[in-house]
């Protein structure tokens, strides 16, 4: 018989190993930041290079500005649930903006991103339902098929093949299937086959959700994500994102042409059952997006940087995602040599995300980078010129 | 022949190569205690299985199986329902 708390003995024991080889690597103290790209960690210079800031806009002048009017305006804190308080028209307002630019009819925001999938999945299915997920999902996408309820099947990652086969076994049960797959997969960068993907949800009838959380504001001409990039937005049935991305903030949406999206919120307990975002968050983020819209030069500075990373690195011998993106994640086998790399990476001023198992694709280890448009040339050359001491010093 | 008694002796030659040294497979066998497989391991059988039987396993079931009697009882029920 094992008390309540026996479970941690284990975490408590891979920590105290963990801790043996390195600094907590799950426990940095950003000290100070002093811009999308540049912290104090302790007490050194440390240039950011795994923040998902994409287009930098978290010291945007505007935005910031848009947030501070927003708080001396309308308070702190919405404390409170819409369904409950109410909306304030700055939601709405949101609700509105993105629908338009996803030229869609409907969107619901949500207090967070990963409130988002939970709450839109878990009200779109439900027991009797089929979610076909592709494999490499997000935490947040698993979780929400789990509160669902819905019959969950995952086919092989990016295997359409595989996605093709599963759907035939279904049968009739496709008209009850939603499938989901991302945009861009948030630890290795890579895309969803995502043209090949809703042409398997055309031909079986199914319907189809396009996570875009790493991929808005970073693809598409427009910035609308892959279903853009793709050109098959009109088979994407319901996309969600995130604003605590590229948007430099925090909070999900929803945009569908299905009007059960509207509906969704009075059965959506992620929706009814937290509290609102705050006025600050919503007006920075509707500066956000609409800097988003206006200035392609951000999209085009990010895919710079990003390229030049992905060159870099790949001319370097590291093993990396199959193309450039803006995630740009170098596979390592043993996890020992991993958390070494990583902690001479930060010994050099640069940090990256260090990826454990079990946590990323085929059970390996990644030191994990995600681009900006806000860092320099000068950046860019500091984290490859890090990544290149290290291997030499490492000898991997 | 039951369709559960054809079902056993191909989950018996899928889980086979995990065995420990010796180890003799039995439908009481438990999976995660007996043959200590981690959570890839069961990824890794649980596509042989869809591949073998032509199924969808749902994530749903995992949590309800713990010995090879339990998984070829799965197996028998999604089969059937095809």
């Amino acid at each position: 018989m094992t008390a309540l708390l026996d479970k941690f003995r284990q975490l408590a024991d891979a920590r105290e190993a963990l801790t043996q080889l390195s600094q907590d690597p799950f426990r940095v103290t950003i000290e100070q930041i002093l811009s999308p790209t540049e912290a104090r960690v302790n007490g050194r210079p440390m240039i950011l290079a795994g923040t998902n800031n994409y287009l930098g806009l978290t010291f945007d002048p505007q935005c910031i500005e848009a947030a501070v009017q927003a708080v001396q305006e309308q308070g702190t804190g919405t404390t409170g649930s819409r369904m409950a308080n109410g909306s304030f028209s700055g939601h709405l307002a949101l609700e509105q903006e993105l629908a338009e630019f996803f030229g869609r009819r409907w969107c619901d925001v949500f207090s967070t991103g990963y409130l988002a999938n939970l709450g839109v999945i878990a009200a779109l299915t439900g027991p009797g339902d089929v979610i076909l997920i592709d494999a490499d999902c997000h935490a947040s996408i698993y979780d929400g098929c789990r509160m669902s309820g819905a019959e969950v099947i995952r086919f092989r990652h990016n295997d359409v093949a595989d996605l093709y086969k599963r759907l035939r076994r279904l049968g009739k049960r496709c008209a009850n299937t939603l499938i989901i797959v991302e945009g861009l997969y948030s630890m290795l960068g890579d895309r969803a086959a995502l043209a090949e993907i809703a042409a398997a949800k055309r031909e079986y009838g199914a319907y189809l959700l396009v996570d875009e959380a790493h991929s808005l504001g970073v693809l598409g001409e427009r910035g609308r994500g892959l279903s853009e990039e793709v050109g098959v937005e009109d088979s994407i049935d319901f996309i969600v994102g995130t604003f605590s991305k590229s948007l430099g903030a925090t909070g999900g949406f929803c945009v569908s042409d299905h009007s059960e999206v509207d509906l969704a919120r009075y059965v959506s307990r992620p929706y009814i059952f937290t509290a609102s975002p705050c006025p600050s968050v919503i007006a920075s983020t509707r500066v956000a997006l609409h800097k988003l819209r206006t200035e392609p030069a951000l999209r085009v500075r990010l895919w710079n940087n990003a390229r030049r990373l992905y060159d870099e690195l790949k001319g370097l011998g590291f093993r990396l995602g199959p193309d450039p993106s803006p995630i740009i994640a170098a596979r390592f086998g043993q996890k020992e040599e991993t958390i070494a790399f990583w902690n001479e990476l930060l010994q050099r001023g640069v940090y990256v995300n260090m990826i454990l198992p079990p946590a990323a694709p085929d059970g390996g280890s990644l030191l994990r980078c995600s681009v900006s448009a806000a860092h320099t040339p000068d950046q860019i050359d500091t984290i490859c010129q890090a990544f290149r001491s290290v291997k030499a010093a490492l000898e991997v | 022949m039951t369709h559960y008694e054809t079902i056993l002796p191909q989950l018996y030659e899928i889980l086979k190569p995990f065995a420990q040294d010796g180890q003799t497979l039995s439908d009481e066998t438990e999976l995660v205690a007996d043959l200590d497989l981690d959570s890839m391991k069961v990824m890794e059988i649980l596509l042989e299985v869809e591949e073998r039987f032509d199924i969808s396993i749902p994530l749903n079931v995992i949590p309800d199986v713990r010995t090879i009697k339990d998984f070829a009882c799965q197996i028998e029920q999604l089969t059937e329902q095809k």
